[in-house]
């Protein structure tokens, strides 16, 4: 458990300092993840490498217990709120219609896209 | 401390332990109510946890940075929570290299109708340019969009604000909306919930499907990507 989740760390800091080193617009975290899962892909490949916390499910078990409270994580961000209450009161409404209405038509463009070219393909692929 | 109840509080109030406490309190709680009424999406955790501890700051008199010195250690663990969506990405492989063009076109396609709605929705209502600019990065996660805000000289923290308002929008919206649209395919469903309402939002896609979970996660990394790049191209074509 401790050695997956040090595992987790490594691959976060590695991620953050190539991003901070080469400048590179994406956060650290996201190229933790890529590393993350070409060791998971690697270690299918090399039996070598299948040993701590990329045996027995080690890194797989406590990813999962991390992502289990996936929302928790974001009340303390959220409780932000709490230092823009003067901004929210003098344009509160108009921002939360805004974001509201920019949400519904981003998820029905994500959704519509996603389904739109699935089924191109696979009309494709009956032919 | 007998002769001055108020001193112990003061002593608490301080300390980090009193206030990472409720944090896991309220949330425990919240998230208690939620699953009592299956996953309900009115009783988003988040929101609910948020309200009731901004309201307990506000009545104690408590300032944010006060509280942050307990609760970072939650939001410290944001960064590795992203790190571990390798876990599921990797399990569920098969499945996302096969979807990848759908993917790959509903990412361009959605990235810049969530910059581009919100910066000319704000336009219209007439919010000043300084709020434009912060509520432009609004569907990346909370780290990201305050990086972008900054990078605009924007104002980071009503970035941060606008994006979880976004992701509990979305958590909310996202499941009565997508019924409504006759999508059942979960890959498609959760995919959009995490572009459009970055982590909030896979979180409750996990809470509704383990794949819809998956390619949200995917999403939502991918979002951050290419919102980085769009964010700025879009605030000099459509800013005025």
């Amino acid at each position: 458990m401790l050695a997956s989740l040090g595992l987790i760390l490594l691959c976060q800091l590695i991620g953050e300092a190539v991003v901070r080193g080469l400048g590179l617009p994406l956060p650290g975290p996201v190229l933790g993840l890529l590393l993350l899962l070409v060791l998971l892909l690697a270690r299918d490949r090399f039996a070598l490498l299948a040993r701590g916390p990329l045996r027995n499910d080690g890194v797989e078990t406590a990813s999962k217990g991390l992502l289990a409270h996936l929302s928790l994580l974001f009340v303390p961000a959220g409780v932000g709120v709490v230092q823009e209450l003067d901004l929210l009161a003098s344009h509160g409404i108009a921002i939360i219609l805004v974001l509201a209405l920019s949400v519904v038509v981003t998820l029905l463009a994500t959704v519509l896209t996603f389904r739109l070219v699935s089924r191109l393909l696979k009309q494709q692929d009956a032919r | 401390m007998k002769d001055n109840p108020f001193s112990l509080w003061v002593y608490l109030s301080q300390s980090p332990l009193l206030w990472l406490t409720v944090t896991l309190l309220v949330y425990a709680t919240t998230d208690a109510v939620s699953l009592a009424t299956r996953r309900h999406p009115l009783a988003n955790p988040v929101l609910h946890a948020m309200w009731i501890i901004g309201v307990f700051l506000l009545l104690t008199g408590t300032s944010y940075t006060t509280y942050f010195a307990g609760a970072q250690f939650v939001h410290f663990l944001l960064g590795p929570a992203t790190v571990a969506l390798a876990v599921p990405l990797y399990e569920n492989r098969k499945r996302v290299v096969s979807s990848i063009v759908p993917m790959l076109v509903a990412l361009v396609a959605g990235s810049v109708t969530a910059v581009v709605s919100v910066v000319l929705l704000a336009e219209l209502a007439g919010l000043p340019r300084d709020v434009v600019l912060s509520l432009a990065p609004k569907s990346v996660t909370a780290g990201v969009a305050m990086g972008i805000a900054e990078s605009l000289h924007a104002n980071p923290s009503l970035a941060a604000v606008a994006v979880i308002l976004t992701g509990i929008m979305g958590a909310i919206i996202v499941t009565p909306l997508m019924n409504r649209t006759g999508v059942t395919d979960y890959r498609a469903r959760g995919f959009a919930a995490g572009l459009a309402a970055h982590g909030i939002g896979t979180a409750r896609a996990f809470q509704v499907d383990e794949i819809a979970g998956v390619f949200s996660g995917i999403a939502m990394s991918l979002n951050a990507l290419v919102t980085s790049f769009l964010v700025p191209l879009a605030v000099t074509l459509l800013v005025r």
